[in-house]
């Protein structure tokens, strides 16, 4: 009886307190997150084999000139165009993670489980293997193809296999199949990337291996042209779709009756999570956990599935974390540094088991 | 017996306010042929329905499984094409309006799963407003009056604040109409929605159901197994059979004709002897 309302005849009977919640975005949580994305960044230009003081930090990134020369040139030529990538990449994987999660409506989904990472590669790897030229390296850092042509490769592999796992994906609902299609479409982009590396020599060899590592730091201001571009494009794309996604929260049925088109939602989606996970698997190599952890903390963290805060709360903390994760991967010493992917494995596995424990509502999108 | 009369509620008039259908019908249905389209061949479910549907009244469309009550119903929707004939929604062809549009004439509550990990009730019912929202799906107080009063109206608006995954069936299927009403349309589709629910809340289900249409002047069509309930609640009868064969009416002008009785002619002899019955019993409350 506890949900019938009185239905006397004039009684208007208010609760004391409004049962109603508040419905809009919370503008402090995303304050908080943004000023933690600018610190984790002012700190990944600050810690390094050269420890440089936060002031001085600022005052180049001011324009100015640092006491040393040598920082300048630190942190101009090398700390902020890893920074750059990392705040970027990491926003990129969490946004496509969380667009993905909730079209699939699949917790486990990310561009890395699904194969959509795989399918940036096997993009890339295509049209490398392609060229006739004898010394193209392999993920080509090399400016054979062109920088733009790198992104689109990498953008149209990935949304290649978006597209199959979608058509697949309304089909079948199940969860399970959905991640074993995401294991066999990487099983196949990594036959074809063997095919490759028989013919290849010993340092394109050493060169994929290291790519497949993951790292920030092989991105110069030259490719930056065409990461960056694409990435803002992306995540623009993205938070055009906050509406629709919490539509498709309720299935493609309830959306489409509430008047979403959901073909161009998917659409759009599709364009947007594959341009994001395509680009950064091009630059970045296939980097894991930060796509489908994200998203989950930020559920978790800020008790909310409403896209309207989840997206820019995905972005801001997926920066963020991916900036602090690389500074992680550099902190044992100057000389080696961890592979990225060692980093947000080993950060990200924990993560998700501790909010599998504790929330019972993480099964959900 | 008593009469369900409407009762007076403590909500304001906003949520109810769905622009009616000129002549007081909602959906007609021209010539229609319901069924599935798989490659070149088509499978014919039902063929050359011509219903009305009726304002501010309370329809359930009842029949054996397999009648096509759900192909039906999904296209009334938009969900599926007619493979034949038009559906026609105030006054406008169903299945050429853009999806915009659609979600202005007609709301539906389905029986898929809905599961969302943290939203509130009130979030839930607010996605009812998004044909009405802007690019972001941002909420104007007046849309955030229109979804409190759906709730009122829908009777949970004591569950506002509670997270949608911790609802139970009937408390869900609450907010879900509530939502269906928050969407101002002068039609709401509802398939099923006493399916999972134990008795008490499927009576409160039915009574709320028939409540709104009277009250908002909407028309509510429902599919349901719910026999007893259907011909207690619900002002208008369409009856689906096994065999192709559609009748429609007021419950007692259906029961007056034994329809019920040819509409489950194919059955055994247990169901056309549980149905005798009924229809004796109903004689004599009569």
């Amino acid at each position: 009886m506890k949900v019938s309302a009185p239905s006397g005849v004039g009684q208007a009977a208010k609760p004391l307190a409004d049962p109603f919640p508040p419905l809009g975005i919370r503008r402090s949580v995303l304050v908080g997150l943004a000023a933690f994305a600018l610190l984790a960044f002012l700190l990944s230009l600050a810690i390094g084999s050269v420890p440089i003081p936060l002031a001085e930090v600022v005052h180049v990134l001011l324009g100015g000139q640092a006491s040393e020369a040598t920082w300048q040139t630190i942190i101009l030529l090398f700390r902020l165009p890893k920074a750059i990538t990392a705040l970027l990449a990491g926003a990129a994987l969490s946004v496509a993670g969380l667009q993905m999660q909730t079209i699939f409506r699949n917790p486990l989904a990310d561009p890395f489980v699904l194969g959509i990472s795989s399918g940036a590669s096997l993009g890339v790897a295509l049209v490398v293997l392609g060229g006739t030229s004898a010394n193209v390296t392999v993920f080509g850092r090399t400016a054979y193809l062109g920088d733009f042509g790198l992104v689109t490769a990498a953008s149209l592999g990935a949304a290649a296999v978006f597209a199959v796992v979608l058509a697949i994906a309304r089909r079948v609902q199940s969860v399970v199949t959905l991640l074993v299609l995401g294991l066999m479409i990487s099983y196949l982009t990594s036959a074809v990337v063997s095919l490759l590396i028989y013919f290849s020599i010993p340092e394109q060899i050493s060169a994929y291996i290291n790519w497949t590592f993951g790292s920030f730091g092989g991105v110069t201001w030259q490719q930056m042209r065409a990461l960056a571009p694409a990435l803002l494009l992306g995540l623009t794309l993205a938070l055009l779709t906050a509406k629709p996604l919490n539509a498709l929260l309720l299935g493609e049925n309830y959306a489409a009756s509430m008047g979403v088109n959901v073909r161009a939602a998917r659409w759009l989606v599709t364009a947007s999570a594959s341009l994001l996970a395509g680009a950064v698997t091009a630059f970045c190599g296939p980097i894991g956990f930060i796509g489908i952890a994200v998203p989950h903390l930020c559920r978790a963290l800020f008790g909310t599935s409403d896209h309207r805060m989840l997206l820019p709360a995905a972005l801001l903390l997926g920066g963020g974390l991916a900036l602090i994760f690389d500074l992680i991967s550099q902190m044992p010493g100057a000389r080696a540094a961890l592979p990225l992917n060692v980093v947000t494995s080993a950060v990200g596995a924990p993560v998700i088991l501790w909010i599998v424990m504790r929330r019972q509502s993480f099964g959900q999108v | 017996m008593t009469t369900h009369h409407a009762a007076q509620l403590p909500y304001t008039q906003a949520a109810l306010a769905a622009p009616a259908a000129a002549d007081g019908i909602a959906i007609r249905t021209l010539d229609l042929t319901t069924g599935y389209k798989n490659g070149r061949s088509h499978h014919v479910v039902n063929r050359g329905l011509n219903l009305t549907l009726q304002c501010g009244k309370l329809t359930a469309l009842l029949g054996p499984n397999g009648a096509g009550k759900s192909t039906l119903m999904r296209t009334l929707c938009g969900l599926q094409p007619p493979l034949g004939g038009s559906v026609w929604i105030d006054g406008e062809p169903l299945h050429v309006l853009s999806p915009d549009r659609k979600a202005r004439k007609l709301a539906v509550v389905l029986t898929d799963r809905v599961q969302i990990g943290y939203m509130t009730a009130y979030r839930l019912a607010a996605l009812g407003r998004y044909p009405y929202t802007r690019w972001d799906g941002r909420l104007t107080a007046e849309d955030e009056a229109i979804v409190q009063d759906a709730m009122r109206a829908a009777r949970c608006e004591a569950l506002a604040a509670r997270m949608v995954a911790q609802l139970s069936d009937g408390e869900r299927q609450r907010v879900m109409i509530a939502r269906a009403l928050a969407q101002q349309t002068p039609i709401i589709l509802l398939d099923e929605p006493t399916a999972f629910l134990d008795l008490p809340r499927r009576i409160e289900i039915m009574h709320l159901l028939h409540d709104l249409a009277h009250q908002t002047g909407r028309a509510l069509l429902l599919s349901t197994h719910d026999l007893e309930l259907a011909l207690r609640f619900a002002d208008e009868l369409w009856l689906m059979g096994g065999d192709g064969a559609f009748v429609t009416g007021a419950p007692d002008e259906v029961y007056r004709r034994g329809d019920l009785l040819n509409v489950f002619a194919d059955e055994g002899a247990e169901v056309r002897r549980y149905l005798q019955e009924m229809h004796q019993r109903w004689k004599t409350t009569i």
